[in-house]
């Protein structure tokens, strides 16, 4: 508590993270960078044997200051687990490989540890995520009772037009309308350079969850840098500055927003074919399922969906740039 | 209180009523049941000799072999309502001064175990659960397997070996000392003498909260919201504080209320042990004497507490959880 | 690897206990003759190498007593514990199956049974069945039922919802052959998990309502009456009468809990990640 920054009182407009005298991080490094980062789990087979189950193999991307980025892939195939590597809260039983460096410099354990719900923040999918116990006003200012917490959480409620009678009420007492407010408010409280949404629409309604990706949308305006993980691409088109396509435990593509406009300006040909399945695009339907984890083929994951494959496509891929944009595809250019 | 509750408590006090009745015929059949005639077990006893002609014909009503056993029990049941439990064969006492005198005594003992065993048993439980695998969680969980495993009347026997016979601080047995008349026992001579009960009862009883402490704290620890919160930068005594307490603390206090059974179960051996005149031992002398009607009294006095503390759990649970509390009902 | 992984050390747990159990009911159910040996000419040795134990105001063996009385505890326990595992199992699958009514009328006799202390109930058995043997077994098995019970009518339960289970129902596969070929091969595991870890249970149970005199009579050395009888010494300082076989008991019961674990922990599929 008491490493805590001079708090000044809210405003709006304010940019959210003024780079402050004497930082030595240099300035255009991303914020965050996280390159072939890979998750797996032991467990025990039949018998006596121990395996691993690769959750996430091969997964880059990378996020500036002021930009909102969206990891999008199919529901259930792991990428929360994406955002838990990052905070550093992963089971017990979960080994993580590959790199990940904020603003420039290696983020390892000591470091999350440290920065986690102040610089870093994360905003979780639901409800279920706040202590069921515990009061909404205190849970959000996390039992600060000081004049200017209690001020700076008045802030943001207006901002978010909740009224301050929600402080006094228990989770459970929220309305669905207010549940994504509530959340978002809690990675106001601090002044986060990286925002983290953990699946911020899950099953809602198409005009709730537009307004909760345009909250996010306001944080990168403000300059903090904001990685959506989602399953939703149409939605992540209309915030987003890029996207990153997950599939099968790997990033396949990585894209400005623009060039989804167009089929052609695509890379990858499961890209080109979630463009497809888009309902404005004629609702396509994708031949076959995702691999499971574990009997994955060797080189492109996608190849035995893939109409264009060949024997190339079984050979370790390269993620490489092409045309502005990255991509994990012998065949793109 | 909104209706919901009021029907939610109606239920409740109903089925404890009915539980207590089905205990009372239960308890009753099986004194019938018993070879042992009380009557005739205890025909040599100076209780029997003592008795008025009216408590005689009583005790034949109850336990005769002229009248029908249906009879018999609603007859004893009917005294035992209005306050006459009957006449104790082996204290030649009205049962009820008897069981006053003995409960007063278990009582101390019991509440002073239950506290004590409650408020470790939960500081172990917790401090076992926020460091699952470590050392403190290793020996947490040793410690209440080996407890578990152990006879409560031989801990009773240990800590009297160690603690009456060699080093001599506490006293042997009985709950005040012998000789001295019931009004110059002091409130320091009954604390002094339940000491050691109260340990026994005490060490024995924190394993059960303790580890359905662990269990729930674990589960606390790997819940989503504990995850958020660490992903906000809390972590220990902050994280127990905020996000742990409240959460683990409502399941504890359920359970102590639902374990008096134990409680009272442990006291009736640790008792025996220290030769402590409380409500257990009563129970093991009437058992061995067959005094049937001191042995049905202790029995159902025992499952009005048990049942009492069960209501008092589910009951409690609506006051204390906001969940239930406000909004009534839950999503 | 080297180093041997949790599975494996379970299963060496596993093992020793059972050998130890086994071990000691074999060599208690040879000795009945030599624990009830009388010999004034070596009464209230304490311990010493050629009586580990100690020997007792009648000059007995507390080594060879101790062990006897184990192993007649173990038996009475483990016999008691599996009428009682029949019951669980009965009354359970009886509530999860056969409709509203049984399964109330069963949790009502569940909660009026949990409603007496155990130890109580038991003396009320044991004194209904007029003292003795029988009154112990019968009172332990009517008094462990009940959380086994539970389980696996909640197993049960779940089991029903299974679409597997509901798909076999509704291709015309007879009750019996579902019970047969797709509950009990999930039911066994947890009905044997279970009835292990009644044994500590019912054992403790045994020797204490046996050490407040309501079990076998002072011919049969049960280790209840072997305490209760050194309970009777304790005060002239002849601690070891109570300490080893106390300690033996202990034992005993901590590895009956630990090869239920164990059996639990190999058993268990949701134990994978561990």
């Amino acid at each position: 508590m008491s490493e805590k920054k001079e708090t000044s009182s809210y405003s709006g407009t304010d940019r959210l993270n003024g780079q402050t005298a004497g930082d030595t991080r240099r300035e255009d490094a991303p914020v965050l960078k996280i390159e072939r980062m890979s998750i797996s789990f032991t467990q025990y087979d039949r018998g006596m044997h121990q395996t691993s189950l690769p959750v996430i193999r091969d997964l880059d991307v990378e996020v500036q200051a002021g930009e909102m980025v969206a990891v999008v892939g199919s529901s259930g195939s792991g990428k929360s687990l994406l955002a838990h590597g990052v905070m550093g809260v992963l089971p017990y039983n979960a080994a993580m490989g590959g790199r990940i460096t904020y603003c420039g410099e290696e983020l390892t354990k000591e470091r999350i540890e440290k920065l986690r719900g102040r610089e870093i923040v994360l905003v979780p999918q639901s409800i279920a995520y706040l202590n069921p116990l515990m009061k909404i006003g205190p849970q959000i200012r996390r039992g600060n009772k000081a004049a200017e917490a209690r001020e700076k959480l008045r802030g943001i409620f207006n901002r978010y037009e909740l009224d301050e009678g929600v402080e006094a009420l228990y989770p459970f007492e929220l309305s669905g309308g207010m549940n994504r407010r509530v959340l978002i408010s809690t990675a106001l409280m601090e002044e986060p350079k990286l925002v983290i949404a953990d699946e911020p629409t899950p099953g809602l309604d198409l005009a709730v969850a537009k307004r909760a990706m345009s909250h996010f949308r306001e944080l990168a305006d403000m300059g903090a840098g904001v990685l959506v993980i989602t399953h939703d691409l149409e939605l992540a088109l209309e915030v987003a500055d890029r996207i990153a396509v997950f599939y099968a435990g790997t990033t396949i593509e990585e894209a400005p927003v623009q060039d989804f406009e167009h089929e052609e300006t695509l890379r990858h040909p499961y890209t080109k074919a979630l463009w497809r399945a888009m309902p404005r695009h004629g609702f396509q339907y994708i031949e076959g399922t995702q691999p499971y984890v574990k009997n994955l083929p060797a080189g492109c994951s996608f190849a035995p969906r893939c109409p264009h494959r060949g024997e190339a496509c079984g050979k370790e891929m390269d993620y490489r740039m092409v045309r502005g944009g990255k991509v994990r595809c012998v065949r793109a250019e | 209180m909104n209706r919901q509750r009021v029907v939610f408590l109606v239920k409740n006090i109903l089925r404890v009523l009915l539980l207590v009745i089905c205990v009372s015929i239960v308890t009753f059949a099986l004194m019938k049941a018993s070879p042992v005639d009380p009557l005739q077990a205890n025909v040599g006893q100076a209780a029997l000799g003592s008795m008025s002609r009216e408590q005689k014909e009583k005790l034949q009503e109850y336990w005769g072999v002229d009248t029908p056993p249906l009879e018999q029990y609603l007859a004893w049941a009917g005294d035992f309502i209005r306050g006459d439990m009957g006449i104790s064969l082996l204290y030649r006492q009205p049962v009820a001064s008897v069981i006053a005198v003995k409960l007063a005594n278990s009582l101390f003992l019991m509440a002073m175990a239950w506290v004590v065993s409650g408020i470790l048993g939960f500081a172990l439980g917790v401090i076992s659960g926020m460091n699952r695998g470590k050392l403190a969680d290793k020996l947490i969980r040793g410690y209440c397997l080996v407890i578990s495993s152990t006879p409560v009347f031989w801990l009773a026997l240990l800590l009297l070996m160690v603690f009456g016979v060699w080093l001599r601080i506490f006293p042997i047995g009985l709950s005040v000392p012998i000789g001295v008349e019931a009004g110059g026992v002091t409130f320091a001579d009954r604390l002094y003498h339940a000491v050691l009960p109260a340990l026994t009862l005490s060490i024995t009883g924190v394993s059960n909260i303790a580890l359905h402490t662990r269990e729930k704290m674990i589960d606390i620890m790997e819940s989503d919201y504990v995850l958020f919160a660490r992903m906000r930068g809390e972590t220990g005594w902050r994280l127990f504080k905020y996000y742990g307490f409240r959460n683990v603390l409502f399941p504890a206090v359920t359970l102590q209320f639902a374990s008096i059974s134990e409680v009272f179960g442990g006291s009736v051996l640790v008792e025996q042990v220290f030769s402590y005149p409380g409500l257990g031992q009563a129970a093991v002398s009437a058992g061995l004497g067959s005094d049937m009607p001191l042995l049905m009294a202790v029995t159902i006095v025992s499952a009005l507490f048990v049942f009492g503390g069960n209501l008092t759990a589910n009951l409690l649970y609506g006051v204390i959880d906001p969940r239930v509390r406000r909004g009534g009902e839950e999503k | 690897m080297r180093k041997i992984n949790r599975r494996q050390r379970v299963l060496l747990g596993l093992g020793l206990s059972a050998v130890f159990l086994a071990a000691v009911c074999i060599w208690g159910s040879l000795g009945t003759e030599a624990a009830r040996a009388t010999d004034f000419s070596r009464k209230n040795i304490p311990p010493c190498l050629q009586y580990p134990f100690g020997t007792d105001w009648l000059g007995r063996d507390m080594l060879v007593r101790t062990v006897k009385g184990l192993s007649m505890s173990i038996v009475i326990g483990i016999t008691a514990a599996a009428v009682s595992a029949v019951i669980a199992l009965l009354l359970g699958i009886a509530s999860a199956t056969m409709g509203k009514a049984v399964d109330s009328v069963v949790s009502f006799v569940i909660d009026l049974i949990m409603g007496v202390p155990h130890i109580l109930l038991l003396i009320l058995i044991s004194v209904a069945m007029g003292k003795g043997l029988k009154g112990v077994i019968v009172g332990v098995a009517v008094t462990h039922w009940p959380s086994l019970a539970r389980l696996i009518r909640a197993e049960v339960l779940q089991l029903k919802e299974m679409p597997y289970i509901k798909i076999a129902g509704k291709l015309g596969k007879s009750r019996g052959y579902i019970a047969v070929k797709h509950m009990l091969p999930h039911l066994l595991p947890q009905f044997i998990v279970g009835l292990v870890l009644l044994f500590p249970h019912a054992i403790l149970h045994e020797s204490s309502i046996t050490f407040l005199g309501f079990g076998l009579s002072t011919e049969q050395p049960a280790i209840g009456i072997v305490l209760s009888e050194a309970m009777k010494y304790l005060v002239t300082g002849k601690w070891w009468l109570a300490l080893f076989p106390g300690l033996f008991l202990v034992v005993t019961v901590v590895l009956f809990y630990i090869l239920g674990q164990s059996l639990r922990k190999l058993l268990d599929p949701g134990s994978v990640h561990q």
